[in-house]
Formats: structure tokens, C-alpha cells, sequence
């Protein structure tokens, strides 16, 4: 059985011959994709099935004085018409439930007021033109700066901001206030040499995912509930349908398919319940499919932010003090990612006094979800440009500099923990050593930027189940959704543990009714968290096989080892059975052999990957436009389970955070619309945007994982901005202080125009 | 029926008839009348290319297309790409160089790419990108989709010769 929690300890094997770590096999679902037969949300088909669609708010600040549903009810083709009022009284968190569907105030452009099943999409369409809302249109706050202001217009009349003293007086836009301090900041700032202090604000950027949200849900007789739906984590759906239904867990099947990208984005749930109520009161299935405009205004985004940064540093190179104020959008609701902002901001260095102080504000824009490393490229932009910026006014090239106040083994972070083993110099050497750092940079208006940055790992809960079936090959089920190919890196990891190939695994992502809670899929945690799920289910299958073996041969079950190989005894060297021949005994030895891994990885000590970007980039002095030439990433994943994956993982990451450096962002009206709801204006970018990006692994392996693994996913995207910004300055003399660096600001700041 | 359209046109090389609304895409009718679903809808409005089929051997993005504009005419889907003797060299190349991750946007790349080397089984890495550019992916910065195509170019290319001169 599996070992009980509390004596579950960190485990570092001894080195063993890896036969299927390391290795590049294709992934999980490959052929099914090429094929067009991987079944993602939209593709969810169901006998009698409807089409949902949603109400949304024109306005991005107002009070709704009504709501008539009537005409639009009696529209042919229509069958149900939902609002908040359809909500289970009193269920559910009430921000949660009011970003589902509006109670008394719309506080964004594309807020979800009621929506409409019938029999086809174009029918709801239309019937949505005949709900009748009459609203009194309030001033919108849309920057975070002004949403702190004591004479701001207040978005929840409830809100009064949480910092270390309690819990404020009188209403704020301000959720929380929090702050680290280490040290102490005025002496550190007394002692130091050189002083930089910049302010830098970014931009609200969408995380960009191809798929749209979709949900599809089918109320059985007996009350229970199946959705399927594209998310990140089917557990965290389950939860927030039985919240805002009132219905018991058990009772709801959530059932992830394909996923079409996420990077945060899909770990919100956002047409579940729509479908959920639709469907109840329609009395068929309804599916709920979000067009990109609902997308774009109203899913999703990470922060825009105003983050100000001071450093110190002595003339011998250390870096001495510092101090942060993050100032995050958290957009209609609470809960922006300023808390891992500030974590982030100093990870990659030894400051011995600091201060960081967050804020988390409530703006009229959209609720903000986790995008790529949450919290953390605004806050890389903003460290980086300042350390190169003390560095320079040191004379110290800027990679010894930050090899000279590197975080290392023991550092304790400004946020609190001290680091356990992670190879933040090693990366730096590596970069180092790399030709791109010497290269020439071959023209006129080029310039060369580096940038260092931090991502924790968060372990998280995972579950696993492994069943041996009777010809020697594996069925592993983990409740893990498979972004981009982690449930291929879990396989490998109990694969190995099994000693089998990875084609007599078959691997699965399971329904919640089918597996135990697993969180989402996200903060670089699902290859190292279920991972060590996989491991100790594929030890907990190793552990009843050796027990059969043992009852077979009538030893005792100590004497009977299994080398990844062969199971033998001690007792009688003669006996030898492969896995395969053991699992064609295991109906005759007692039946069925099923492994679980059932963990809580936050109980280990939590590592994390820094990274050390290179970006070469050439500037056209007479538009401004920024073409980045050659890009290299450095960065310690502890172990590579599948290097192509872990390199995949890096390229899109790299690609991602060049889009948000230098074109990417949702852009507001004054009135709070949305400037730019279409790929045509939000611009991602395309093949003929993004260079070969080359990455390079380094392996310091993490210490609480038995092969080393660190999550990999998140740490490509910090670094990016900052890199360029960077490599800007050495075109321009001039820092970067915004987000994106569009054309025209980089001629702004060159004072062209 | 009131109002719908019969439509008669030759789909994976299969004729088809089918009735659609004239207000409905090829996309809705790929996917929600003939449950083609391979073909995917990103933004229904042209822009990042995850409907792409191709249309008389032209690139189409299926949004932007009415179902009733293929009357007569034929369409090749992901569905369609896959021959008796197995993957299309495209699909198998994407396979080989991990070209895809979430995968959602690969039927349309894989049908831009199928366009591109119709037209010119040898293009230049250049070529390859500003033909690609309609096609977005979120996930692999594009440059193993770039070696999959010119893979599997080289192996149609040897294909092809392989048949000149048996």
C-alpha cells in the first residue's frame, strides 16, 4: 500500500540508469490531433442538443435596474432564459457568483448578465437582442493608479482593503495591501554607492489561448450532472459548479476534453454554470461556446500594472538594498496576481534589505486569471532594466554582476522561505559560456539584452491510479488535464519506476468520478507534482507484485526484489519472473493489482526554475519597429523527463513573451470599451515574428523529487520583455518603461516623436 | 426546411449533399451539419486561420466562407488528408518534429502547409513563414512547424520521384 502521509519523505534515489527519462518518444494524442479526431470542447456532441449564448454588458460600469427576459422567451426556437435569479439563493461566493452572472452592477464591458439556449447558435443570437436591460451607467475607474485614489469611483461598495493591521474602515478599490520586508531597507540604502530607482507601467494582455471556452452540460433524471468542458482542471470546475448549483460534488461528473491552449486562462471557469442552468431548465443539453470577442473582453487577462523599483549597490558590486511597489489590476473582482508579482520581483538575488509592498486593485476591466507565470513577466521587465541599469553605472558586465548577487543555496528570499538546492549560478555560467553572449552582433542598430528570472514551482494535490493488466502492459488514469503534453512526461516518470517501455503505458486523463482530486493543471507543477503521483503508484503496484511473487514462490515477501527488470528472491536465486509473467499471475495470486498515488506535494520543500535569457534584437530607426534576430534561453529544469517537451515548453514560452514585449496588449476606451476584441488588432505573433529560438537545459536536479524534476512550463515567458527592453537600451540609450514596446513608444522614448 | 439550401459538392473526395441555412459558414457546416469537427473555429473572423480548408485546391478560411458558395465545388478538410496507405508525410513530419503541442491549431496548419507545397513542393524557410503567417499557434513559436513542413517536403519530393521513375 501507499506509504501513510506523514512518513511519506523527500526521496533522492541513487543514481540509477535512466532507460526512459530523457527520452524524446511522441506524445500522447499526437496522431489523434493530425488526424483532426482529438475531441476538444466545441467538438462535444450530444443527441438533442442546444445552443447557448450569452448577454453581456455594454457598459463597463452600471447598475442594473432591470431585467425583462420576456420577449426574448417567447422567441421560436428558444427554450430557456437564464439570469443571476436562476442561481440557488444564497449559493456560492458572492464575487464568484456575480462574475458568473451580474447581481445589481455590471463592472466590465462583456460582464455576462442572462443567457439564452435554443436550437441553433444564430436563433440565440437573435433572441438576445430581445432582452431588455435598463441600466444606470456609472464613471468607470480603468487604471489601477487612479482606481487607488480616495475619490475614485468605487466598484463594490463592500470592499475594504486587507493589509498586515487587519481589515480598513471605510471601502476601497484596494483588496489587499501586502508586504515583505527583509532587513532593513534605510540602512541598506545609506550604505549604498549607486541608486537606481525607475517606474514602469505594463498593459492588460490576454493570454491568447486558440480555443475558445466551451462547456456542455447534461442533467441525468436523477438529478446528477455531467459537463464537459475544456479546463485546465476538471476538480477545480467540479467545485465551483457545486458551489453555485448548491449540488452536492458527488453528484457532478466533470468530464476535461482536449484543451486547445490555456496558459492560465482555462483554470477559470466561465460558461460551466451558464450551461449548467441552461440546461436544467431546458430540460436538454445545452452547449456554451464563447466567440473570440467574448474572449477577448471577457476571460482572462493578466494585470496591467505600475510597478516602481529602487535598487542600491556598493562600488564593489553587491547589491545592497532594495525596494518595490507593485500596483496590479485585479480587474472587476479581487485576486490579481500581485502576491506572486511580489514573491517574483528580487528571486533571483541575495538582497540582504528589502522591502516590497503589493497592492491588489479592482479595475472595470475583466477579473484577471493566471497567465504564464502569474505576476511575474511585469515584475522581471521592471528588476531586470534596473539591475542592468546599476550594473552599467558600476562597470561590471551584466552577467558577472548578476552572477556577483545570485540567490544560492540557503538565500533567504525577500518574501521569507530560504531557497533549497536550485542552480541559478549554474545557470548564469552556462550563459555565459554560450557563443550567443560573445557573437558579433553583425550590423548597424543592434543591440544585445539579458535578463534573469524566477519561477516557483507550486507542487499542488495529484492523484494517479495504475492498473496491471494480465499481458504485462499498464493503464495509468491521473486527474491531470494534458497541456502540451505533461500527461506524456507522468507516463514516463511510472514507466520508469516499472521498468517498462513507454508503449506498454497507456495513459489517461480520467473524469473526476473516475480518479481523486487533482488540481488544475498549471503553476509549473503538473509533470513534477503528479509526477510524484505516477512515482508513488507505480512503487505501490511494485509493492503488491512483490507480495505476489513472494506468495507464488512461498518466500517471504522482504526477501523478493524487483530491479526494474526482473523479480527475484534472495532466498532462492533460481526464481525469476519479468513483470510481464508476473502480471499473467496475478488472477490466480489474488486478483487484480492496482497502484494509487494520492499526494500533496506541498508538503515537500519547494524549488523552482530560473532562467537567463540572451535576445539580439535590430531596431528600424525610422518606424520604431523592433525585429528580434537570434534568442537564447538558459534554464535549469533539474531533470529533462522529456527534453523535446521541456524545449517545446521554452520556444512557446520565449514566443509568448516577445508578443507581450512588443505588440501584445488589450487597449481600453475611456469609457471602458475594449479597443481591440479581434486577432486582427489583439496581435499575436506569427511564424513570420518569432526567430529559432534556441534553448539550453541545465540539469541541477531538485532534491525533493526522486529524479530531480523541476516544472519547466512558466520560467520561458519571465525573462522575454525584460531581455528586449534591455537590449533596446543599447540601441537607444534610452530605459523602457512601458508595455508593450510598441513602435511608436520606442520612438517616444528615442524622442523622434 | 423553410429557408434552408441544398447543397451537393464533393467533400475528402466524397460526394455530399446536405441542407444549410444561407446565412450558415462552411465552418458551421463542416462542423455542425456534416460533424466534421476536425476543422476548428478560433475567432470566426479570419484571423488566426484554425478553420483552414482548402476550397477547389484554394486556402480558405471556412469562417469566411458560406456553406452555399460550395455548391459543385470540392473540399479537402484534416479529415481528408490521411490516405489508405496511412498519414499524409505532413502528419507524420508533425509527429516527427513534435510540430504541435495543444493541438488545436494544427488542422489548419496542416492544410495551409498541404496548399503551400501543392503549389511549390520546394519552398524556401522564408516561403514557408509568410505562407504560414495566417495560422496561428499559441504554443511552439512556430519553428518546428517550419522543419515539419520542409520535411515533409523533402519526402514528397522523394516520393514523387520514387513514382517517376518506377
Amino acid at each position: 500500500m501507499s506509504t501513510p502521509r506523514d512518513e511519506r519523505k523527500p526521496v533522492t534515489d541513487e543514481p540509477v540508469s535512466l532507460r526512459v527519462i530523457g527520452t524524446r518518444p511522441p506524445l500522447y494524442g499526437a496522431v489523434d490531433k493530425v488526424l483532426g479526431r482529438a475531441v476538444f470542447g466545441a467538438d462535444v456532441s450530444l443527441p438533442e442538443l442546444l445552443h447557448g449564448k450569452v448577454l453581456r454588458s455594454p457598459h463597463a460600469h452600471a447598475r442594473i435596474l432591470s431585467v425583462d427576459t420576456r420577449r426574448a422567451e417567447g422567441y421560436p426556437g428558444v427554450h430557456a432564459v437564464v439570469t443571476a435569479r436562476d442561481l440557488p439563493e444564497g449559493a456560492g461566493e458572492q464575487f464568484e457568483r456575480d462574475n458568473t452572472l451580474a447581481g445589481d452592477k455590471v463592472l466590465y464591458v462583456g460582464h455576462p448578465i442572462a443567457a439564452i439556449a435554443a436550437e441553433s447558435p444564430h436563433i440565440a443570437e437573435e433572441a438576445l437582442a430581445l432582452i431588455d436591460v435598463q441600466y444606470e451607467v456609472l464613471p468607470p475607474v480603468l487604471d489601477v493608479r487612479r482606481a487607488m485614489q480616495a475619490d475614485a469611483p468605487l466598484l463594490h461598495e463592500t470592499l475594504r482593503t486587507w493589509s498586515l493591521a487587519g481589515q480598513a474602515a471605510s471601502p476601497s478599490n484596494v483588496a489587499e495591501h501586502l508586504q515583505h520586508v527583509k532587513g532593513d531597507p534605510e540602512q541598506g540604502f545609506a550604505e549604498a554607492d549607486v541608486i537606481v530607482e525607475r517606474s514602469f507601467t505594463t498593459t492588460m494582455v490576454h493570454q491568447g489561448y486558440i480555443e475558445p471556452h466551451a462547456s456542455t452540460a447534461l442533467w441525468h433524471p436523477d438529478g446528477s450532472l455531467t459537463v464537459w468542458t475544456c479546463t485546465q482542471g476538471a476538480f477545480p470546475v467540479r467545485e465551483h459548479l457545486s458551489s453555485l448549483l448548491d449540488l452536492p460534488m458527488a453528484r457532478i461528473r466533470v468530464v476535461p476534453t482536449e484543451i486547445g491552449g490555456g496558459f492560465g486562462g482555462k483554470a477559470s471557469s466561465y460558461v460551466d454554470v451558464v450551461a449548467a442552468l441552461l440546461a436544467r431548465k431546458a430540460g436538454r443539453p445545452v452547449k456554451v461556446v464563447m466567440g473570440r470577442d467574448e474572449v477577448l473582453k471577457a476571460t482572462g487577462p493578466t494585470p496591467g500594472t505600475f510597478i516602481r523599483v529602487r535598487m542600491g549597490a556598493r562600488r564593489d558590486g553587491r547589491i545592497v538594498a532594495a525596494e518595490a511597489e507593485l500596483c496590479y489590476e485585479a480587474g472587476a473582482y479581487p485576486g490579481s496576481s500581485v502576491g506572486s508579482g511580489a514573491d517574483t520581483i528580487f528571486a533571483c538575488y541575495d538582497i540582504p534589505n528589502a522591502r516590497v509592498d503589493g497592492y491588489d486593485v479592482v479595475v472595470n476591466k475583466p477579473k484577471t486569471s493566471s497567465y504564464r507565470a502569474p505576476g511575474a513577466t511585469p515584475a522581471v521587465f521592471a528588476v531586470e532594466q534596473v539591475v542592468d541599469e546599476l550594473a552599467e553605472r558600476l562597470g561590471i558586465d551584466p552577467l558577472d554582476f548578476r552572477l556577483l548577487n545570485c540567490a544560492r543555496e540557503g538565500t533567504r528570499r525577500v518574501s521569507g522561505q530560504p531557497y533549497p538546492r536550485v542552480g541559478f549560478a549554474e545557470v548564469l555560467q552556462a550563459a555565459k559560456a554560450h557563443p550567443h553572449y560573445s557573437a558579433p552582433l553583425g550590423g548597424p542598430n543592434r543591440g544585445r539584452g539579458i535578463a534573469f528570472g524566477y519561477w516557483g514551482n507550486w507542487a499542488g494535490q495529484s492523484c494517479c491510479t495504475i492498473s496491471v493488466n494480465a499481458d504485462g502492459t499498464v493503464s495509468l488514469l491521473t486527474g491531470s488535464v494534458d497541456v502540451s503534453g505533461a500527461l506524456t512526461g507522468i507516463a514516463m516518470q511510472a514507466a520508469e519506476e516499472l521498468g517498462l517501455e513507454l508503449r506498454q503505458v497507456q495513459a489517461r486523463v480520467a473524469d473526476t468520478a473516475s480518479i481523486g482530486y487533482t488540481d488544475v493543471s498549471a503553476g509549473s507543477r503538473t509533470t513534477f507534482g503528479t509526477g510524484l503521483a505516477a512515482i508513488e503508484a507505480a512503487r505501490d503496484v511494485i509493492a503488491q507484485m512483490r507480495a505476489r511473487a513472494a506468495r507464488l514462490w512461498g518466500v517471504p515477501v522482504e526477501t523478493v526484489s524487483y530491479d526494474r527488470v526482473v523479480f527475484t528472491t534472495s532466498v532462492d536465486p533460481t526464481k525469476r519472473l519479468s513483470f510481464r509473467e508476473l502480471a499473467a499471475q496475478l488472477s490466480a495470486t489474488g486478483g487484480p493489482v492496482m497502484g494509487r498515488g494520492n499526494v500533496d506535494g506541498d508538503v515537500l520543500r519547494r524549488g523552482g526554475a530560473p532562467g537567463l535569457h540572451i535576445a539580439d534584437v535590430e531596431l528600424d530607426p525610422e518606424t520604431g519597429k523592433v525585429t528580434v534576430l537570434r534568442y537564447t534561453a538558459v534554464q535549469d529544469v533539474g531533470r529533462a523527463v522529456h527534453p523535446g517537451n521541456v524545449e517545446g515548453q521554452i520556444k512557446g514560452g520565449v514566443a509568448q513573451g516577445i508578443g507581450w514585449a512588443l505588440y501584445e496588449g488589450c487597449f481600453y476606451g475611456e469609457d471602458g470599451q475594449l479597443l481591440n476584441p479581434t486577432l486582427l488588432d489583439n496581435k499575436l505573433p506569427t511564424a513570420m515574428d518569432i526567430p529559432v529560438v534556441e534553448p539550453v537545459i541545465v540539469e541541477v536536479p531538485d532534491p525533493v523529487h526522486p529524479y530531480g524534476v523541476r516544472g519547466a512550463g512558466e520560467t520561458p515567458i519571465v525573462p522575454v520583455a525584460g531581455a528586449i527592453a534591455n537590449a533596446l537600451y543599447r540601441i537607444t540609450g534610452r530605459r523602457m518603461e512601458r508595455l508593450p514596446m510598441t513602435p511608436a513608444y520606442v520612438l517616444e522614448r528615442m524622442g523622434v516623436i | 426546411m423553410d429557408g434552408k439550401v441544398r447543397v451537393q459538392a464533393t467533400i475528402n473526395g466524397q460526394p455530399v449533399e446536405f441542407l444549410c441555412e444561407p446565412r450558415q459558414s462552411l465552418l458551421e457546416c463542416l462542423r455542425d451539419i456534416l460533424g466534421l469537427t476536425g476543422t476548428k473555429e478560433g475567432c470566426s473572423d479570419g484571423n488566426c486561420g484554425a478553420c483552414s480548408v482548402l476550397l477547389n485546391g484554394r486556402l480558405v478560411n471556412s469562417c469566411l466562407v458560406l456553406g452555399v458558395e460550395i455548391d459543385g465545388g470540392e473540399v479537402t478538410t484534416v479529415e481528408g488528408l490521411a490516405g489508405p496507405d496511412g498519414l499524409h508525410p505532413l502528419q507524420q513530419a508533425f509527429i516527427d518534429h513534435a510540430a504541435l503541442q495543444c493541438g488545436y491549431c494544427t488542422p489548419g496548419m496542416l492544410l495551409a502547409a498541404k496548399a503551400l507545397l501543392d503549389r511549390d513542393p520546394d519552398p524556401s524557410e522564408e516561403r514557408i513563414r509568410q505562407w504560414l503567417a495566417g495560422n496561428l499557434c499559441r504554443c511552439t513559436g512556430y519553428d518546428r512547424i517550419v522543419r515539419a513542413v520542409q520535411d515533409a517536403a523533402r519526402r514528397m519530393r522523394r516520393d514523387a520521384d520514387v513514382h517517376a521513375e518506377g
